[in-house]
């Protein structure tokens, strides 16, 4: 049975096995590859997404559990070709090393922008995408830069 | 890709001439031979690297594999200054892996001179090369404007993107372009700017293509596609030189999308290890799922090869028996047995270095179309090289023939200087006869790494009646990075595991540096700064040893022994001279930054450890807390770096950042154990890497010292463990000898 669903504001559908991985249909399927395979468990972060704006790790989402919801992915955060401000603060913090962990950084930060607009230490600390580049620093420096932006109305 | 003469049956070796250093780059002695040639955009091509567009856009090409170190920016920039642009103009291209065939003689030429990633030579390299053939280019451009002009070309200067006429009038590149790429190159080099001249080199500039990675446009070697390639999965051995022994494929042929199974062989049992790691039995399917559903549904039993009673613990048992016996003496000064005999005190300890897997986030992966006369290879790469090699002495398809694209690399810290992943997808592919791309799971690739060699780092120091050092000597009973590594035939054991010349070589009337080999049978490779991660956490540790039994402070007998600044001759990688001014100038760097000597609540404590990497310098100084329990916290931590002229001070500062976390990563949670022959550890649960929760900030301090710089990506590793180890000591009074730090504190606190 035909799974349909929005991803990234379009409407989808899957008709194939109802148990494979989001990640893997957008990967393979709908050939959005800047969601990133890294660990296949859900524990490294690098295929995070927004399922109804909630972020996901879509390697252990099945296409199953997606019928009738919104998915949006690092390709979707954009509006109108207008990047988002975490995505700004990722570029004017020089964030990315190999970049390879950084589109599922920047949806978990989205994600934990929207729940917690002005974050504690302790807030950007729960994070637990993983980056082996070392690149916790300049993120943590770039969430607050975008919650201050946010916070400044300026979007 | 030029379509040129095949070469086969020509020797590779004539003008390609390969060597694999010490920290195994794979270093290509060639330098560019620039060509003048009119390209299919419009624009003019002024040598191998440089296009100028007729709207004035100056596009430069990056030749390195970006592994997350920087060298797509950091390299045009080399390029982007000596041709006088301003950065603003430049965009930057991705190059391919070039090879022609040689003009005048067998063998092949590089259009682009050193692609490979290993052992932080892009920046040396590039600073000879590179600025080059900038200079170069904008020599050209002068020479257009000369004519132009009817004016000598000495009178004429350039400034952003343009030639001066000595009253003032303008030519823009743009406008010159067309003439210049007519001009012959300049036979000799130019002249390059002096440093005061310097508009990009040592301006702080981002990412070039951050955009692309923050919206996920950026592409990787996992993100490759052509149109028909199907994907596979293989199922390995979980025992190296073990084999298939039955296969039973009946319920993964019903899996939805699986197209073909078949068996793929491995290396013989003790030859070399240059193609795949491992026998296994490979899925070929329609899409990563299909591939993967397929391959859990195999059943396969596997041959047992001797290893496959080894582990981790028979190793060490191993180790420690090896360490009783003598070995080869890579360096001797003086005597030191003379001077254990006449000795007030002798200092021992032995420490233990763990395997180490290099956990990329990107796991291995390579898409390879074979065609008859020709080949197209994606994949992240750290050595294309290597990789052209190995597609040309599978398929006997030339190397000019075999297109190597280099794609963004999700890390690379030495894994993919091997490419027994691209001899994977060639063997695939020769089965399935159509374009594969073969993937790797986190499992894969945690399981068949080419491990960071474990060891046991015995050292003595001895000491006179004033408490002075009168020898040191250092034995290392370790599994040589050597076994089985193609290229490696000709070196001793000990390269990449004994670092017989560094601090305090040389600085100590005795010495003695000693290898005893022990036997394993998995694999081990190059890990991110090889041998100096390898050597400066023991080294670094014991130096904090005798000072406390000397009764001095660490840092004065650092800088005691260090002396006046000179030369001292270094042999291996990074040499040939260590710069004990340089080095004491990171130390002092660091510890003036964290406030070194100022007192400290009970419970906290600050250690330091420097270390000479790759012609580079890096000190630590950390501050941590340990609590009653055996809490560990890092309450600051700071890098100082002397690099030499700074490119670029914001990537370094990066570079740096990275490095000391992935050191104090590996340090405190990451080892690779075997039990039955099998590594134990299968994916990140049990093989945690860093999380942001208990990554401290670092403030990276860049020390100018003006030499000509050295590379980075590797500097700032190796003394981080130490320093943290030496803070640890200071806070709590325990001292680390065995990595990673894991539960000792917790259980130290317990035993008390």
């Amino acid at each position: 049975m035909a799974i349909d669903f929005t991803l990234n504001q379009r409407p989808a559908r899957h008709d194939g096995d109802p148990a494979m991985p989001l990640l893997w249909y957008l990967r393979d399927h709908a050939r959005l590859t800047g969601t990133k395979f890294g660990c296949g468990i859900g524990y490294c972060g690098a295929c995070t997404v927004h399922l109804d704006g909630a972020a996901t790790r879509s390697c252990v989402t099945p296409m199953s559990a997606v019928a009738g919801r919104r998915v949006t992915t690092i390709e979707g955060l954009a509006t109108d070709g207008r990047l988002h401000p975490v995505q700004l603060a990722w570029i004017e913090e020089d964030v990315a090393q190999c970049g390879y962990c950084q589109a599922g950084q920047i949806m978990a930060a989205v994600d934990l922008l929207t729940r917690k607009p002005a974050p504690s230490d302790a807030d950007i600390a729960s994070l637990t995408n993983l980056c082996r580049c070392g690149t916790y620093p300049r993120i943590r420096r770039a969430i607050r830069r975008a919650a201050a932006q946010l916070n400044g109305g300026r979007r | 890709m030029s379509a040129a003469p095949a070469t086969r049956g020509l020797s590779r070796r004539a003008f390609l001439r390969v060597s694999l250093s010490a920290a195994g780059g794979l270093l290509l002695s060639l330098r560019p031979r620039a060509v003048a040639r009119e390209t299919p955009s419009g624009g003019e091509a002024l040598g191998a690297f440089i296009r100028i567009e007729p709207d004035g856009r100056i596009v430069i090409g990056a030749r390195g594999c970006e592994i997350g170190q920087g060298v797509k920016t950091s390299l045009p920039m080399l390029i982007a200054e000596e041709l006088d642009v301003p950065w603003s103009a430049v965009t930057v291209e991705q190059l391919p892996y070039g090879l022609v065939a040689a003009k005048d003689a067998p063998g092949f030429t590089s259009p682009y001179g050193p692609q490979g990633a290993g052992g932080s030579t892009n920046i040396p390299d590039g600073w000879r090369d590179l600025r080059q053939a900038g200079a170069r280019a904008r020599w050209l451009l002068i020479q257009a404007a000369s004519r132009v002009w009817q004016q000598p070309p000495d009178r004429l200067t350039t400034r952003e993107a343009q030639v001066v006429h000595p009253d003032g009038r303008t030519l823009r590149y743009a406008e010159l372009a067309s003439r210049a790429a007519t001009l012959s190159m300049p036979a000799a080099d130019v002249p390059l700017k002096a440093r005061s001249e310097y508009r990009i080199i040592g301006q702080p500039t981002r990412v070039i293509d951050a955009r692309d990675v923050v919206t996920g446009v950026a592409a990787y070697g996992i993100d490759a596609a052509i149109p028909a390639a199907l994907t596979a999965l293989i199922a390995r051995c979980p025992y190296f030189d073990g084999e298939v022994a039955s296969v039973d494929d009946s319920q993964a042929r019903r899996v939805p999308g699986v197209r073909l199974i078949f068996r793929v062989p491995g290396p013989k049992p003790g030859a070399p290890l240059d193609r795949n790691l491992v026998a296994g039995v490979a899925v070929v399917a329609d899409d990563f799922w299909s591939a993967r559903r397929g391959r859990e549904a195999l059943r396969i039993t596997w041959t047992r090869p001797s290893g496959a009673a080894d582990s981790s613990a028979a190793l060490e048992r191993r180790a420690t028996a090896a360490l009783a016996e003598s070995g080869k003496i890579a360096r001797q000064d003086g005597s030191p047995e003379a001077a254990r005999r006449a000795a007030a005190r002798v200092v021992e300890a032995t420490y233990v270095m763990p395997l180490l897997a290099h956990a990329t986030m990107e796991p291995p992966n390579a898409l390879i179309d074979l065609k008859p006369k020709r080949a197209l290879l994606i994949a992240s790469l750290q050595s294309p090289g290597g990789a052209s090699q190995m597609v040309h002495a599978m398929t006997g398809i030339a190397r000019t023939d075999v297109e190597i694209r280099l794609p963004r690399v999700g890390g690379g810290f030495g894994r993919r200087l091997e490419n027994d992943f691209v001899a994977e997808a060639v063997l695939v592919a020769q089965a399935a006869g159509t374009p594969v791309k073969v993937m790797w799971t986190r499992e894969d690739d945690l399981q068949n790494d080419f491990y960071r060699p474990f060891g046991l780092h015995q050292l003595r120091a001895t000491l006179d009646a004033q408490g002075r050092l009168t020898s040191w000597a250092h034995r290392v009973a370790a599994t040589p990075r050597k076994y089985r590594a193609a290229g490696m035939e000709d070196e001793a054991d000990w390269v990449g595991c004994l670092d017989r010349d560094g601090f305090p070589a040389g600085c100590v009337a005795s010495y003695l540096s000693e290898f005893v080999p022990v036997d394993f049978s998995i694999p081990r490779g190059w890990w991110r700064a090889p041998l100096p991660t390898f050597s400066a956490f023991p080294v670094e540790s014991f130096l904090d040893e005798v000072a406390l039994a000397s009764g001095t402070d660490p840092l004065a007998m650092r800088l005691d022994l260090l002396g006046a600044p000179r030369e001292l001759p270094y042999r291996d990688f990074g040499g040939p001279t260590l710069h004990t001014g340089r080095l004491a100038g990171v130390l002092n760097g660091a510890a003036r930054a964290i406030g070194y000597g100022r007192k400290l609540p009970a419970g906290r404590g600050i250690g330091l450890a420097s270390h000479f990497t790759h012609g580079g310098y890096a000190a630590h100084a950390l501050e941590v807390a340990v609590s009653q329990a055996g809490a560990l916290e890092v309450v600051r931590c700071v890098c100082a770096a002397d690099v030499g002229e700074i490119v670029n001070p914001l990537g370094l500062e990066a570079q740096m950042m990275g490095a000391t976390l992935d050191g104090l990563s590996a340090a405190l949670n990451l080892e690779i154990t075997v039990k039955d022959g099998r590594i134990e550890q299968s994916n990140f649960p049990d093989y945690p890497l860093l999380r942001m929760a208990a990554a401290p900030d670092v403030e990276v301090h860049l020390l100018d010292s003006g030499f000509p710089p050295s590379g980075a990506g590797e500097i700032g590793i190796p003394s981080a463990a130490p320093a943290l180890a030496n803070a640890i000591f200071a806070a709590s009074g325990k001292r680390i000898r065995r990595l990673p730090v894991g539960g000792q504190l917790k259980s130290a606190a317990k035993a008390s």
